[in-house]
């Protein structure tokens, strides 16, 4: 397939950079809120069938269909209020888009709550944003404000369907980015993940059925249904369609947030949007595709791999959160990952065994390894450790701890080698390939 | 079975289990071991520690088998039942990187843990562990937490398992302990450290599949292969909680639960766990003559000679009380005796109650322990039964937690570890409340399993036979009697309680009870372990304490029988549902001291009217045949036809007064709790934040 | 994560004041009166926000306010890293250390606080300055980056760099006001001399007109009212 740049006139996020009004006004001048009713006077089935007609797969990591997902509530209302819950714990290191969309265009992700809610018959909506993200929650609860006081939701609104949009946020925890650790702390409790089953839309807050949704699979939602589910489904390759926001960090001359064609060759997107690798193409050693959870992939897979769910996962990557975290030939990638590996140490909830000890053991090899202090049959036994890990946790900060590792080994395992090599041999472990300019 | 049943496929061979089941309970049924740490039956469902994975055919990675049930599972594509494995290399990979996982911050220090030789984590890494360590890192350390006079700390052993956590959350009620913190730092602990004040804490100690909790009393005394183990039963409150006591040579070292699903469940309350540091302490191990204001010890001829002497007197001045941890037989021998004396001044009832002489039904917990789950509303007269029986407390805490059954409460208004509605303080509330329309008395008739639980406190009164016939009558009038369900409960505190009204220790013909004996001047008063009354009533009279403890009634003494404890002796005991359970002797009496049928054997030979049997076996042959329902081991009588609740008590007005609780100091309810210096501990810290509050 | 305890040394009292109970009261109407303790982390934080930091008379208020029990406060606040279970300085610079910031030079950002400040935790000598190393802050087209945390609020300050740093905590110290986001000549996180977002036709108000709705080739009645 030919590659084919996504133009402006085909972005959802027009305020990505907050270059204009981020208010009701700017929104609405922007087409947010246009048509909204029509959408829900076509119905929920409607709303559900065309969600899943246009291919949209969830944007916070796992990739699950939208409209599936919503098609998974009970259709019956019971005794227990539906809840729409939106994921705005957007702690992925690498991911920094929903931020975007949260302070610049707020008045997308509040309409998206709104039709999502009313395909799911939830009357009740809370936004979990993470702590750190102060300004986003105060334009977030800004934009309610604007929202509620132009009638757009409450419970006489100009659309029909009495609703409410709460902001919640957490304190400092990237487990809460769990759907159902989410839960857990938006019931007021520590972060830890559930059993599962039961799943949310059977048991969700506070026992209620309940959908969690990521901010851009929510706020994408109205302007798919006001161009239609083909119009999205026309970007990207089959299963893996639509745009998307891909966040570019690390060593790259110019870092940004910038909404794409799915699909995109990773070299072009790096490239066109983010200057390109700093020192030039050549001078790349390495690329996390889709935020610190997945595999790295060193150079020659990132010459001509294409950014979507298939095509990193054939590579035993995966898309995630699309956040792609660049290493030039500079970086010392043992340290990276182990820097990763901290991170998932000191994330770890600590409730199931494998994750508590495995990521505090996985960082300590890494941390040797990376100044050479260790042996080479290590390697393999961290390789092991981590497949320890993988798979047998309560929720997937196990498998996200284990990836990096896995990858590491499996790309860098001669790097890793030479280091210890080095060290028993005297030489310094590491000496930093600085690009030649 | 009226439940679902679903073909599932285990390590191959197929079986039908109930689809509620979760796997490991699947597994179990087609006889698989699974190993765990965190799953406890009586406990939610954590999934924490992953040791019990095993292997979904056709799912990507293994699965709890704690935490999912048969309903849950995919079958095959084709249609083939479910199946997973249990045995294969798999599964037995997952279980040793779980077991590693658990060891690699767990210190070796089994040789100094109290937990050694019964302990999850060494048993389970013996069969499921790699053998030998990866880990050349330092080891984590975790500092120790207090946890109060009963729960001894080695945090660093934790393997956050989180079963403390969950026990006093959901059983105990009593949230006091937590985990904090995250990740590999996180730790369990009380807030600030401050003492778990549960009745019931202790059983974390139990629960603790590690060395972490240990039990502070026991610690460095003794390895459990030296200890010889006896099933027995508890006698510290009348629910006669299904116990093993531990002990070497004559001491008893500790006790802890037995599973009995229709009385404690597997839970025991504090002071059944530290009743054993009384055994050991205070006790009365010769026979004692006062003399010139002064106990000097005796042996038993000249003992039983001066008792004998005593007993021979005016039979109408002579009067006989049993204490409340007395056993059947010790009872039936000096009931025997009385007869054969003529002394008709009997009674087991040193509270005063007001029970005894109807139906047998009308002083039993006719709902039994185990159908208060069954029960949609309970209302608790009198009693606070957290005090008065903690383990029945937790199941009424249980049937809240789990079926949402509507609580209320007439009498003082205490915590009781789940929310109630308070109806009321006095028994005038109690006597109007059948002809109210609204409130409670709705709850109560809108139930299918009205439960009426009358405690002690109600019953002690003076008119506590009038109390006793509105609870009678408000039974009958909501409903709460019939051949299915019997729901009017009276909950008793003494364990002696209903055996002692089941063989008619109570006053004969021209006879006084308590009341009665310390108005009326006797020349005479046998105490049998009885220290719970006011001692200084019986003015002159010559003071014969039959007992193992010197407690108040030692002090009151003139003459002093020594006698075994309820461990140094087999013994019957019927509990407040009138379940007729053994005790079995554990140690040997000691010194002197005999078992207490024999004592009053003994002295009816000496008065020449020997009773009519030489051992236990010919006393309790004696014992059944006067007193059949004794002979029913084990059985709890609950509802039958034809019982009527409203010829309960006696007819009469209640007074307009306030009910005050049978039991106000937990801990210190008998002579031998009173000897334990743990308890003695905890009621001093319970005491404590009253006395602040009062300052 | 590293082990989180309350303060040894710990005031008698704590009570919110007439602007944190404001504050209270706009976040508990937003829960079911009987789930009330989902308000837990917004009102530790409002205590945090009104005495720099969490204290124990303060966790045992909230617990008594959300009629919780005090250990399952105590929990959430030992669980949640923002908050500060010690005084801090006025400035509160929390240093995001994670992979993307730390390829970027975040190490250089750590190097000058460790510098000026000391160890991370520790107040300054002045008073004024606190510093941690976090985890990722989802900044990461800005790396490296901090947040401050003072009087003024919660601000992210990105496109960092040592000197900048550096500079800025010169001006935090003599008590000038400082520019929050990005230390460069973006605006957010928009690639620099950006060619996206230029289409005028997005901003001159012709989204905004009524339009059809696509895929309806079936009109349906009105479903509204579910």
């Amino acid at each position: 397939m030919a590659t084919q740049l996504l133009q402006d006139k085909d972005r959802i996020f027009t305020n990505l950079f907050g270059h204009h009004d981020a208010g009701l006004d700017g929104a609405k001048q922007r087409g947010c809120w246009n048509g909204t009713k029509e959408i829900l006077e076509q119905g929920r089935d409607w709303i559900i069938d065309q969600m899943k007609a246009s291919g949209l797969r969830g944007r916070g990591g796992a990739g699950f269909p939208t409209g599936l997902k919503w098609s998974f509530m009970p259709k019956e209302v019971g005794a227990r209020p539906h809840y729409l819950v939106v994921n705005a714990d957007e702690s992925e290191p690498g991911t920094c888009k929903d931020r975007e969309i949260m302070r610049h265009d707020p008045h997308l992700l509040i309409e998206g709550c709104l039709i999502a809610s009313f395909s799911m018959q939830a009357h009740a909506c809370y936004i979990y944003l993470r702590g750190e993200y102060v300004t986003e929650r105060l334009a977030m609860e800004k934009a309610v404000k604007e929202a509620y006081e132009a009638k757009l939701i409450g419970d006489d609104n100009i659309h029909g369907w009495p609703f409410h949009v709460y902001i919640h946020h957490g304190a400092g925890a990237y487990i809460c980015g769990e759907e159902t650790a989410l839960l857990e702390s938006l019931e007021g409790k520590k972060g830890q993940p559930r059993l599962k089953p039961p799943f949310p839309a059977n048991a969700g807050l506070y026992g209620c059925p309940t959908t969690v949704n990521n901010v851009e699979s929510i706020a994408v939602a109205g302007t798919i249904l006001r161009r239609g589910a083909d119009w999205f489904a026309s970007f990207g390759r089959e299963r893996n369609v639509g745009t998307k926001i891909f966040s570019i960090s690390g060593h790259v001359n110019n870092p940004c947030n910038v909404e794409e064609a799915m699909s995109i060759p990773m070299k072009t997107l790096i490239e066109t949007h983010a200057g390109g690798v700093r020192g030039g193409w050549d001078n790349l050693k390495a690329v996390i595709p889709g935020g610190s959870s997945v595999s790295l992939l060193p150079k020659d897979i990132c010459d001509d791999v294409l950014m979507d769910f298939d095509a990193l996962s054939a590579h035993k990557s995966g898309l995630g959160t699309a956040a792609v975290i660049v290493m030039d030939k500079s970086t010392d990638v043992v340290k990276a990952i182990a820097r990763i590996s901290y991170f998932y140490r000191h994330e770890s909830c600590g409730q199931c065994t494998p994750c508590r000890e495995g990521t505090g053991w996985m960082w300590r090899v890494l941390t040797r390894m990376a100044a050479g202090e260790s042996t080479i049959e290590e390697i393999d036994m961290l390789l092991d450790v981590a497949g320890q890990v993988e798979g047998h946790t309560i929720c997937a900060l196990g498998d996200a701890a284990a990836w990096p590792v896995q990858g590491l080994i499996r790309h860098f395992r001669s790097e890793i080698e030479d280091r210890i090599n080095n060290y028993r041999a005297g030489k310094p472990v590491f000496v930093s390939q600085v690009a030649a300019e | 079975m009226s439940e679902d049943l679903r073909k599932i496929i285990i390590d191959g061979e197929e079986i039908e289990v109930p689809t509620s089941y979760t796997l490991l309970q699947a597994a179990e049924a087609a006889g698989r071991e699974i190993p765990r740490f965190c799953y406890h039956e009586r406990l939610s469902v954590a999934g924490n520690c992953r040791m019990c994975l095993v292997e979904l055919v056709g799912a990507p990675k293994p699965a709890a088998s704690c935490a999912m049930n048969v309903r849950d599972m995919r079958g095959g594509p084709n249609g083939e039942p479910p199946a997973m494995n249990t045995l294969s290399p798999l599964v037995k990979k997952a279980r040793e990187g779980v077991m590693e996982f658990l060891l690699i911050n767990h210190p070796l220090d089994c040789p100094i843990c109290d937990q050694g030789g019964e302990c999850d984590l060494q048993d389970q890494s013996l069969v499921y562990g790699r053998t030998g360590s990866r880990f050349p890192e330092n080891k984590r350390a975790v500092e120790d937490k207090e946890m109060g006079p009963i729960i001894a700390t080695e945090m660093t052993r934790c393997i956050q398992c989180t079963r403390c956590v969950r026990f006093v959350t959901e059983v105990a009620g009593s949230p006091e302990i937590g985990m904090i913190g995250r990740g590999e730092d996180a730790e369990i602990t009380t807030y600030l450290e401050s003492a778990v004040t549960s009745e019931l804490s202790g059983n974390v100690i139990d629960l603790c599949p590690v060395g972490a909790l240990t039990s502070k009393p026991y610690a460095f005394n003794a390895r459990p292969w030296e200890l010889t183990k006896t099933e027995t039963i508890d006698v510290m409150d009348a629910l006669g909680s299904n116990i093993r006591v531990d002990a070497r040579g004559s001491a008893v070292l500790r006790i802890l639960p037995r599973v009995h699903e229709g009385v404690n469940e597997e839970w025991i309350s504090d002071k059944t766990r530290y009743a054993w540091e009384g055994l050991g302490r205070q006790r009365l191990d010769k026979a004692y003559v006062r003399e010139n204001g002064k106990l000097r010890p005796a042996d038993w001829p000249e003992a039983l000679t001066i008792a004998a002497e005593k007993l021979g007197g005016d039979a109408s001045k002579i009067g006989m009380i049993a204490g409340d941890l007395c056993s059947a037989e010790e009872m039936k021998a000096a009931k025997d005796l009385a007869d054969a004396l003529g002394v008709t001044s009997v009674d087991c009832r040193q509270d005063g109650a007001k029970v005894g002489g109807g139906a047998r039904e009308d002083y039993l917990f006719n709902a039994t322990i185990a159908g208060i789950e069954e029960a949609d509303a309970i209302l608790i007269i009198g009693a606070n039964p957290r005090t008065e029986a903690a383990v029945l407390n937790a199941r009424i805490r249980k049937t809240w937690l789990h079926n949402d059954t509507k609580v209320g409460l007439i009498g003082e208004a205490v915590d009781l570890t789940y929310p109630y509605e308070h109806v009321g303080t006095s028994a005038a509330i109690l006597a109007g409340l059948k002809k109210k329309r609204s409130g409670f008395i709705k709850t109560l008739k809108d139930a299918k399993r009205p439960l009426i639980l009358v405690g002690s406190g109600a019953l002690t009164r003076a008119d506590g036979a009038q109390v006793l016939r509105a609870a009678g009558e408000l039974a009958d009038a909501v409903g709460a009697v019939s051949a299915e369900w019997n729901g009017l409960s009276i909950l008793h505190t003494a364990a002696s309680r209903v055996a002692g009204l089941d063989l008619g220790f109570v006053p004969g013909e021209g006879g006084h009870d308590v009341a009665g004996m310390q108005s009326n001047p006797l020349d005479t008063v046998v105490l049998m372990g009885a220290d719970e009354l006011d001692l200084a009533q019986f003015g002159d009279a010559f003071v014969i304490y039959v007992g193992s403890h010197g407690d108040a009634g030692a002090h009151r003494a003139d003459l002093i029988l020594p006698s075994a404890a309820w461990t140094e002796q087999d013994g019957l005991f019927a509990n407040t549902e009138g379940r007729v359970q053994l005790a079995y002797r554990a140690t040997f009496p000691k010194g002197d001291a005999k078992e207490g049928w024999a004592i009053f054997r003994a002295l009816s030979e000496r008065l020449g009217k020997t009773l009519p049997y030489n051992n236990l076996t010919e006393l309790r042959h004696k014992l059944f045949e006067d007193v059949p329902v004794l002979a029913g081991i084990d059985h709890a009588p609950g509802a039958s036809e034809g019982y009527d609740a409203k010829a309960a008590g006696a007819a009469g007005d209640v007074e307009a007064t306030d009910f005050v609780p049978a039991v106000r100091n937990f801990y210190f309810t008998n002579p031998i709790v009173r000897a334990s210096e743990t308890l003695a501990e905890c009621s001093a810290l319970a005491s404590g934040p009253a006395q602040m509050a009062a300052e | 994560m590293s082990v989180r305890r309350l303060a040894k040394e710990q005031p008698e009292s704590f009570a919110f004041n007439k602007k944190s109970e404001a504050e209270i009261k706009f976040w508990l109407a937003k829960y079911p009166e009987a789930k009330k303790a989902s308000a837990v982390i917004p009102m530790l934080w409002i205590a945090q926000k009104q005495e720099g930091w969490v204290s124990e008379p303060a966790i045992r208020e909230i617990a008594n306010r959300l009629e919780m029990p005090y250990i399952r406060v105590y929990e959430v606040a030992t669980f949640y890293t923002m908050f500060n279970l010690e005084p801090v300085g006025t400035h509160l610079i929390q240093v995001c250390g994670t992979t993307p910031c730390m390829l970027r030079g975040s190490d250089e950002l750590i190097d000058v606080c460790k510098k000026r400040i000391g160890k991370p935790h520790e107040i300054s000598a002045d008073g004024k300055f606190t510093w941690v190393e976090v985890e990722c802050m989802g900044a990461c087209a800005n790396a490296p980056m901090i947040q401050l945390a003072n009087p003024d609020g919660d601000h992210y300050i990105e496109d960092l760099d040592g000197a900048k740093l550096e500079a800025l905590m010169d001006d935090l110290a003599a008590g000038k006001t400082v520019k929050y986001g990005p230390q460069s000549d973006r605006n957010a996180s928009e690639p620099h001399g950006t060619k996206v977002l230029t289409d005028p036709s997005l901003y001159d108000g012709s989204r905004a007109k009524k339009i059809k709705l696509p895929n309806t080739a079936k009109p349906e009645t009105s479903k509204a009212e579910g």
